[in-house]
């Protein structure tokens, strides 16, 4: 009566973790092979570099939308939801009319990355972080879709995906209930690109680079000419700067 | 009791507590739907972000604080009435509590990630200070029922509803903060909102407390004593008072800043349905209409007065949470002062918000949860308030 039960224990301890095995290895492989890819790219962020954007909105010009499209490009964001105001916008033109004056401005709003982000303070998981080098970016893995930064960003940046999606860029994964925004092209600036956006614009009125470098063009602009930070009394100190307005 | 009517009252039992569970699945169906379709499917877009899922969440959580104020008054406070009341009121507050807790839970975008929401939690959050207090509430609420109910246990009684009295302000203020420490948007970022939810927990707590304490004394024949229906009935006034008080001054105040007038304008006269729901459902239905059944003379001894009052209250409540947040968010940021903004992504925009039926359902599931935890909660355990008229005379008590 024991021998048949004890042969047959043994046997289902051997298939639960040859079981076990089938599960876990290809894991154990893929993930060796993903780090193996990523090896020569990865490169990690700094402290020492402080991303920034200048935009000049004395050239730009409403009724150019060249930053918006390369954006939705670079970060296949295609979406079909009926409702407009449900669609994601990680940059948008902003046409502005002064009341007084009549004065007419366009220029792109997008995620500010500001040095004191209200989103990362509110995240309650801590989806929404600051990387070193002063980018704000949701973490796709642990964002619980609560929305309570885009309750808490004063520039309306941020977007929630409202539906499932079929289209995705592999380097800036996206997904059904989960936030985004600019993440200033992470993917490309990480292999010493400029954002999509910066590298569209016809005439050259975005200024992409290292705020904390006093070679970098931007700085040097920066220190030659009046630059605002929008909202500039919330005291967020933010990475976008405009010109002109 | 014969064996009849024991029957006929074990049916009608099964058939409110089906009908509760009817409700809850309807709601938790609705947010299966919401779930595999995304938010696509709701009134909710990238300006208006909460709906009408938080408007029923934040009632449910905040009149669960609220409630368990009776209780406080007994146990905190030595005063026998309310400690009568303190078992009802722990159970009240659980309900509505787990309820709230629910509705907000399935209106995620990754309800599936509760497990991520309960493991990484961000203190300099006012959502991750939630994510401690309402589970701390629960096992609060729980040892204090405990203590009511197990007679060993009752000389703790008394610390476990300190604790609970405490946690509860505690939790109420974290539940204010979410919206008081936000400074994007013209409607929040306000000291005030803290402890005006402290008040609106008192006043709605107490009214959910006072219809339900009705319900159970029509299904069981009593009456409530006159002396204790006066006490309630001031009480309750006394609260109404305090939040007209406080939403008064949270007004005035933006009024008096240039930078809000605009956002006073909308919300108070010109925003469509948000002054409507103001000024005719929290100001006249939620507080005059109640007050005027507390204090008229040819109202306040009416029958069911009170009861109506407290229903009148329960819906100026919901009124005034779709003005707060749902209005707050409806008017556009002001991301640039002195200038008109327009954009694909509708700046300067006032948006338009309609609650789509899944929204509504979900809604009404945190209802359906919270009513069918307490049928089932009074019917197999004693919650029944039973006050010994007697002994309170001869101790003064209902003088006093």
């Amino acid at each position: 009566m024991n021998a048949p039960d004890n042969k047959r224990r043994a046997l289902l301890a051997t298939a639960g973790v040859g079981a076990a095995g089938l599960v876990v290895a290809p894991g154990i492989r893929l993930i060796e092979a993903a780090t193996a890819a990523d090896a020569p790219k990865t490169t990690l962020a700094s402290s020492k570099v402080r991303w920034g954007m200048l935009v000049d909105t004395t050239k730009c010009k409403s009724d150019c939308n060249a930053c918006v499209t390369a954006c939705n490009k670079e970060n296949s964001i295609v979406e079909e939801v009926a409702d407009p105001r449900q669609r994601s916008q990680w940059v948008r033109k902003i046409d502005l009319v002064e009341q007084r004056t009549g004065k007419q401005h366009s220029l792109p709003m997008m995620c500010q990355h500001c040095t004191n982000p209200p989103c990362v303070d509110v995240c309650p998981t801590g989806a929404s972080f600051k990387r070193a080098d002063g980018l704000v970016l949701v973490d796709r893995h642990i964002c619980i879709g609560c929305r309570y930064c885009m309750m808490a960003c004063p520039y309306k940046a941020r977007s929630f995906v409202h539906e499932p999606l079929t289209t995705q860029n592999p380097e800036m994964p996206r997904g059904v209930g989960c936030v985004e925004s600019c993440t200033f092209c992470v993917q490309r600036i990480d292999r010493g690109l400029q954002p999509a956006c910066t590298e569209a614009c016809p005439e050259g009125a975005m200024l992409f680079g290292d705020l904390n470098d006093d070679n970098s063009a931007i700085a040097k602009r920066l220190k030659e000419v009046a630059s605002t930070q929008v909202r500039a009394e919330l005291k967020l100190d933010t990475g976008v700067r405009y010109q002109g307005i | 009791m014969d064996y009849a009517s024991s029957r006929a009252e074990e049916k009608k039992f099964y058939l409110l507590a089906a009908l509760g569970a009817l409700v809850s699945a309807i709601g938790i169906g609705a947010a299966l739907y919401m779930e595999h379709h995304g938010h696509a499917v709701t009134g909710m877009n990238n300006q208006i972000v909460w709906g009408l899922p938080h408007v029923f969440a934040i009632f449910l959580v905040v009149a669960a604080s609220g409630v368990l104020n009776v209780a406080s008054i007994g146990s905190v406070f030595g005063k026998t009435v309310y400690k009568t009341r303190a078992k009802l009121a722990g159970l009240l507050c659980f309900a509505m509590l787990a309820a709230g807790l629910v509705v907000i839970l399935l209106d995620l975008g990754r309800a599936d990630r509760i497990m991520v929401a309960a493991t990484h939690v961000n203190l300099t959050s006012v959502f991750g200070w939630n994510m401690i207090l309402y589970p701390g509430m629960f096992a609060i609420v729980f040892v204090y029922l405990w203590t009511l109910m197990e007679k060993r246990m009752y000389p703790y009684s008394k610390p476990a509803g300190f604790a609970a009295f405490i946690w509860r302000l505690m939790l109420t203020t974290g539940t204010g903060s979410i919206f008081g420490f936000l400074v994007a948007r013209q409607a929040y970022q306000s000291a005030v909102i803290a402890p005006m939810f402290i008040i609106m927990s008192f006043a709605w707590g107490l009214a959910v407390f006072m219809v339900v304490q009705k319900a159970m004394y029509l299904w069981n024949g009593m009456t409530l004593h006159p002396e204790i229906r006066n006490r309630l009935r001031k009480l309750l006034a006394v609260f109404v008072g305090a939040v007209f008080y406080f939403v008064a001054v949270y007004h005035l105040t933006n009024l008096y800043f240039a930078k809000q007038t605009a956002f006073e304008h909308f919300i108070l006269v010109d925003g469509g349905i948000f002054p409507q729901l103001f000024w005719g459902g929290w100001l006249c239905v939620g507080t005059l209409a109640p007050l005027a059944l507390f204090f008229l003379p040819g109202l306040k001894d009416m029958r069911g007065s009170v009861t109506l009052a407290s229903l009148l209250i329960i819906v100026g409540a919901f009124c005034q949470l779709y003005v707060f947040i749902i209005g707050g968010e409806a008017f556009p940021l002001e991301i640039f002062p002195g200038r008109t903004a327009t954009s694909t992504f509708f700046d300067g925009r006032i948006d338009q918000y309609a609650p789509s039926l899944p929204e509504i359902l979900l809604g009404l599931g945190g209802i359906g949860i919270a009513f069918t935890m307490t049928v089932v909660g009074v019917r197999v355990l004693r919650f029944l308030p039973e006050d010994n008229i007697a002994k309170l005379q001869a101790a003064g008590a209902l003088s006093d």
